[in-house]
């Protein structure tokens, strides 16, 4: 059995922050941040919702493009940074909120950026095992509430949103061909965010030191992320059997557009086979690239039998892709 | 040392995108080219791929010129020869 996209959902918040917004907060500028990132404008969550409230509206937008009720489903994976709580699982939250009816299994992991790709290796390898017939697999993020608006080589990146996708195991074509994770936890301190779980509890010092705030160096990052993805996509297309020129589109995370445009030159593509929507949604995380497959599927830019690779890096640091042919009418 | 002026000085024609007559020995990367940090960062990386060297994040703070990078590149490959 394969694992098979039948349908895709978003949820975007309306509130943007601007670039301009963020001059007002930090030493930067409009022309900085673009020319060093590509990003515009990010989206904000409203005060009332966490990221299980994104979730399970990009989830209840994917039941519906999918055509199947929340009682269908066999299981909720959720693929967040940003959980509402250190626990119960953002999963747990959202099998409330969707009311299947039975008590399905629902557990979040954790790949920050990556999530979205390692979700994918776990909806194929359930359905090869024949173990869920139906599967919900969502990333979502509120970072928006572990930037630190002091610092401003954070605070320009990252923005809120969830995308979800229903993925049924099928003995049709399509669907998921490869997928190749990677980690290496000796670069852990790359991006991470130090305080408020069990090393570094919640306490007026942790707080005096900011470290309830993402960290990240950036420079280091973009060094790895290059090469990583780059292999992680030639690795996924070899695995599938695929040459590069067959690949329809390439869903790189949202990080920044440098990013993209050094690993679609390494790779030898156009910028057109490179979708991207980080001017207006910054970096999401792990709902960048169902939030961008979401919008490519609702534009009709995907066709049935398309051959798409992803591809993802973040924090641990983990890195993967994954290769599927699109099967969402 | 003139081969490897020679070959750094196309690498950062290339990664900047700059014309050949702006890159000469005195030519700073930031001030002169317009280079930014991730400019930087790409550049080392390309250096790093051709030379077959690793440049730790402390060397390249002091690296300000074309020759400053092509000594740097000399200096390293000939410590690993």
């Amino acid at each position: 059995m394969r694992a098979r996209i039948s349908g895709t959902g978003r949820f975007v918040p309306d509130r943007k922050l601007t670039n301009s917004e963020l001059e007002e907060l930090v030493e930067t500028s409009d022309d900085w941040i673009v020319a060093r990132t590509g990003i515009r404008e990010r989206r904000i969550a409203e005060r009332e919702d966490a990221t299980s409230d994104l979730a399970t509206r990009a989830a209840e937008a994917a039941l519906e493009n999918a055509g199947i009720a929340a009682s269908d489903l066999d299981v909720i994976m959720v693929a967040t940074a940003s959980p509402d709580m250190l626990f119960p699982s953002t999963a747990a939250l959202v099998q409330r909120n969707l009311d299947p009816g039975r008590p399905i299994p629902a557990f979040d992991f954790s790949a920050a950026c990556s999530g979205f790709v390692y979700g994918l290796q776990f909806a194929r390898d359930f359905a090869a095992a024949g173990r869920y017939r139906t599967m919900l697999l969502v990333g979502a993020e509120t970072l928006s509430r572990l930037v630190d608006y002091q610092d401003r080589g954070t605070c320009i990146l990252f923005g809120d949103a969830a995308g979800a996708v229903v993925i049924e195991a099928s003995d049709g074509p399509g669907g998921i061909a490869a997928t190749c994770l990677r980690s290496d936890g000796a670069f852990w301190d790359l991006i991470h965010l130090p305080g408020g779980a069990a090393r570094r509890p919640a306490s007026p010092y942790m707080l005096t030191q900011r470290e309830q705030y993402i960290r990240m160096n950036g420079r280091g990052v973009f060094k790895l992320a290059v090469p990583s993805m780059e292999q992680a996509l030639r690795d996924a297309a070899e695995e599938a059997g695929w040459d590069l020129d067959d690949v329809a589109h390439f869903l790189v995370h949202q990080a920044n557009a440098r990013i993209l445009e050094a690993v679609a030159e390494r790779l030898g593509i156009d910028a057109e086979r490179v979708p991207s929507n980080i001017e207006h949604m910054g970096n999401t995380s792990a709902a960048s690239i169902p939030v961008l497959m979401d919008e490519c599927h609702r534009q009709g830019r995907f066709k049935p039998g398309d051959k798409l690779l992803l591809a993802a890096f973040g924090a641990g640091l983990t890195w993967g892709a994954a290769a599927l042919e699109w099967s969402a009418d | 040392m003139e081969a490897v002026m020679e070959k750094v000085s196309s690498i950062i024609i290339e990664q900047l995108s700059v014309d050949r007559d702006a890159v000469v020995p005195e030519t700073n990367l930031l001030d002169d080219l317009g280079a930014d940090s991730l400019d930087v960062v790409e550049l080392v990386m390309a250096l790093e791929e051709e030379f077959g060297i690793e440049v730790p994040d402390d060397d390249v703070e002091n690296i300000r010129t074309v020759k400053d990078v092509a000594e740097y590149i000399a200096a390293r490959t000939e410590a690993a020869a």
